[in-house]
């Protein structure tokens, strides 16, 4: 069956959008192209989860225009909240605008590229061509893969050099305050040989209510022997409808760690996928939720193992309230020839409410003998002799499951490794679970 | 002084008796110890007086200084001064061992009045050192991973942090190596006093060599068949069960059958 594709540009206007950034042709080509395709390919197919009718192409207006800070100071108190003036290495989009952007100038001195998309595209297109949807993921895999190519309208780009080791973290916000913003961000890191970097990312919007889509793609690359850890907080308002793509590609001895907290309010279809292609490569992904309200949410989580000896880990923790609806699927796949592989993946789901509802689906597919795998995956509501336990040392109901719920999201909390970031998820679990 | 007095008290787990009307009076400044063979009800009766959620009181009473204990919620009645150093503590994953015991310790403090930081850090330090327990302990997540003996010595440092009025042991000794049972014992003794009253339940004599009870009750078919002083342990460790069943004229001494 085909799905009504009512795209709100027209061909015409997302070429001057192209023009208008001076993107180099090649890409005004790709989004043309995927305008075109959009229109026929089919959406994808979240296991468990029926999303025909969500809406993904209807948005008010394709970019906003929002003020750009001049200098650190000038960040909104909001911002200030998860971004330390100390800060170094920082890049801020509001809404749609490259806001605010900067790189030490000793990481600049070794090449170290951090800078919004568009300017990434006009200043190092030879290097985006290379990553931007080629081998992580690809345009025309679906519908919504598709129009983020044709639609992109924001998003960072992070290169590290060969042998370049990033000790302090480098961040990027994405901060929205226009209910009428959509988020069409595209992100890629690159980790050349032997480098290493930390990249957190928040997802920050302070929108009572939003109007707006999000579909967005990150891609990271952790060429031979290099280590990326990426962190993610997202907190996109109520009426969002995101869909967010997160994909990694790890080459021989490399390692991406994941650690996500998926915290938004609105209905989300998050897939997070590692492809270990290099021997020894090691994927680690740790991901918490907390779903409320009517909210449904679908989270994939999916470690394919190509290389021989990789080593894939997923940990999934969710909590659900109210009468949200999450489906947690956990996918370890070893290919034909990734001997010496290991694929574990732990799913849980804390239930606090009689309605909400939460699934955890975990599957292994293995095409391979000499291979080791697991899985745990449990539903339930919080442990009522965990409770007895807390509460006989006086501490109240209220505050005993306040404790066991994030003790239980703790995992990805702990991971973090900017303190604003890790506070600020802190907080939102505080306020979601409330 | 406090007292914590249970009057013929009844307990059904899952619709099935297992207390048949223990008597019992403790108070503070005193060392009471429970003891008897498996099955008899002893572990029972300290889930009854905290307030485990599977354990029903069918009738009876409990009562602090008077207050009704039954009519508590458990962590009331930990604020009221009950403690109870578990068989089998529950591990909570991503909580500090630190953190649970800072908000135990709050949760007995009005709001405003918590307790400092450093003073938590200084005491947590020298109670640790008194059960010789490593430092990094506090820091690891509560129960998880602690070999059996770590999550006994944890238990004690609750005790010792949180200073309830009657805490109830329900059998701290198990699986303890002798240095470790030491150490426990230590952590015990270091309580005794005019404001701490103790009830110690064990299937082993041995613990009662490191820590002098002033009553000693013997616990079968879901009662208190009988009570002495520390002589009575030292004739169970000399001479079994048998001769009080003999002289009460019981077969089977567990509950199931009575």
């Amino acid at each position: 069956m085909t799905v009504e594709t009512n795209l709100k540009m027209t061909e015409q206007e997302l070429r001057s959008f192209s023009e208008m950034n001076g993107e180099p042709s090649w890409f005004t080509e790709l989004r043309l192209r995927s305008f075109a395709e959009a229109e026929t390919l089919p959406l994808p197919k979240p296991d468990k989860t029926k999303i025909l009718n969500w809406n993904f192409t209807d948005y008010p207006v394709h970019t906003v225009t929002s003020s750009a800070f001049n200098s650190i100071e000038d960040l909104t108190e909001d911002i200030r909240t998860i971004v330390d003036l100390e800060q170094k290495n920082l890049y801020i989009q509001h809404n749609n605008t490259p806001a605010f952007s900067r790189v030490s100038e000793d990481l600049a001195a070794k090449g170290v590229i951090l800078t919004d998309i568009f300017t990434a595209l006009r200043e190092h297109g030879d290097l985006v061509k290379k990553y931007f949807m080629t081998n992580g993921v690809k345009a025309d895999e679906h519908k919504l893969t598709a129009l983020h190519a044709a639609l992109m309208n924001g998003g960072a780009f992070l290169y590290v050099p060969r042998n370049v080791v990033i000790e302090e973290p480098v961040q990027v916000v994405f901060y929205h305050d226009d209910a009428d913003a959509s988020l069409f961000n595209h992100v890629i890191v690159v980790a050349e040989t032997s480098s290493k970097v930390t990249y957190v990312e928040n997802y920050y919007s302070t929108v009572a209510k939003s109007n707006g889509l999000a579909n967005i793609v990150s891609e990271v690359f952790a060429e031979d022997n290099a280590q990326v850890i990426y962190g993610a907080v997202d907190v996109l308002a109520e009426g969002f409808t995101t869909y967010v793509n997160r994909r990694g590609v790890a080459g021989r001895d490399a390692k991406i760690e994941w650690a996500l907290g998926l915290m938004n309010d609105g209905d989300t279809i998050s897939e997070n996928v590692t492809h270990l292609v290099g021997d020894n490569s090691i994927g680690d992904t740790k991901t918490v939720v907390v779903g409320r309200g009517s909210q449904k949410q679908n989270f994939t989580t999916k470690v394919v193992h190509w290389g021989k000896n990789s080593d894939g880990q997923i940990l999934k923790h969710g909590v659900m309230k109210d009468s949200a609806s999450s489906i947690f699927n956990g996918i370890g796949k070893i290919e034909h020839g990734a001997t010496k592989s290991n694929a574990e993946q732990e799913s849980r789901v804390l239930m606090l409410s009689p309605t909400a509802r939460g699934d955890a689906n975990p599957i292994l597919l293995i095409d391979e003998d000499d291979v080791t795998a697991g899985h745990a995956a449990s539903v339930g509501r919080v442990d009522p002799l965990q409770l007895y336990y807390l509460m006989s040392r006086g501490i109240t109901k209220q505050e005993a499951e306040r404790l066991v719920i994030h003790g239980f999201l703790a995992p990805v909390v702990n991971v973090l490794p900017i303190e604003g970031v890790k506070k600020q998820l802190t907080e939102v679990i505080e306020r979601k679970v409330r | 002084m406090s007292t914590l007095v249970i009057k013929d008290l009844h307990v059904e787990i899952e619709g099935k008796e297992i207390l048949k009307g223990v008597n019992l009076t403790i108070n503070t400044s005193e060392i009471h110890a429970i003891m008897g063979p498996n099955g008899t009800g002893k572990s029972t009766l300290a889930s009854a007086i905290m307030g485990h959620p599977k354990y029903e009181v069918t009738s009876g009473s409990i009562t602090l200084d008077g207050e009704d204990v039954l009519a508590m919620e458990v962590d009331e009645r930990a604020r009221a001064g009950l403690f109870l150093a578990m068989q089998y503590p529950s591990e909570i994953s991503g909580v500090t061992n630190a953190d649970f015991m800072r908000s135990a310790m709050n949760a007995r403090r009005e709001e405003g009045d918590e307790i400092s930081l450093m003073k938590f850090i200084r005491e947590l330090d020298s109670k640790m050192e008194v059960l010789d327990m490593d430092q990094d302990m506090a820091q690891r997540y509560l129960n998880e991973g602690f070999s059996g003996g770590e999550k006994k010595r944890n238990e004690i440092l609750q005790m010792m942090m949180i200073k309830p009025t009657i805490a109830v042991l329900d059998e701290i000794d198990s699986g303890l190596d002798i240095d470790a049972l030491k150490v426990v014992s230590e952590g015990i003794n270091q309580m005794k006093g005019e404001e701490f009253g103790c009830l110690i339940i064990t299937h082993y004599q041995r613990l009662l060599n490191y820590i002098t009870p002033d009553h000693v009750h013997v616990m079968m078919q879901g009662r208190v068949v009988k009570s002495g002083g520390a002589e009575l342990a030292h004739k169970l460790e000399a001479e079994g069960y048998d001769w009080i069943k003999q002289e009460l004229g019981i077969e089977d001494e567990t509950v199931g059958q009575a």
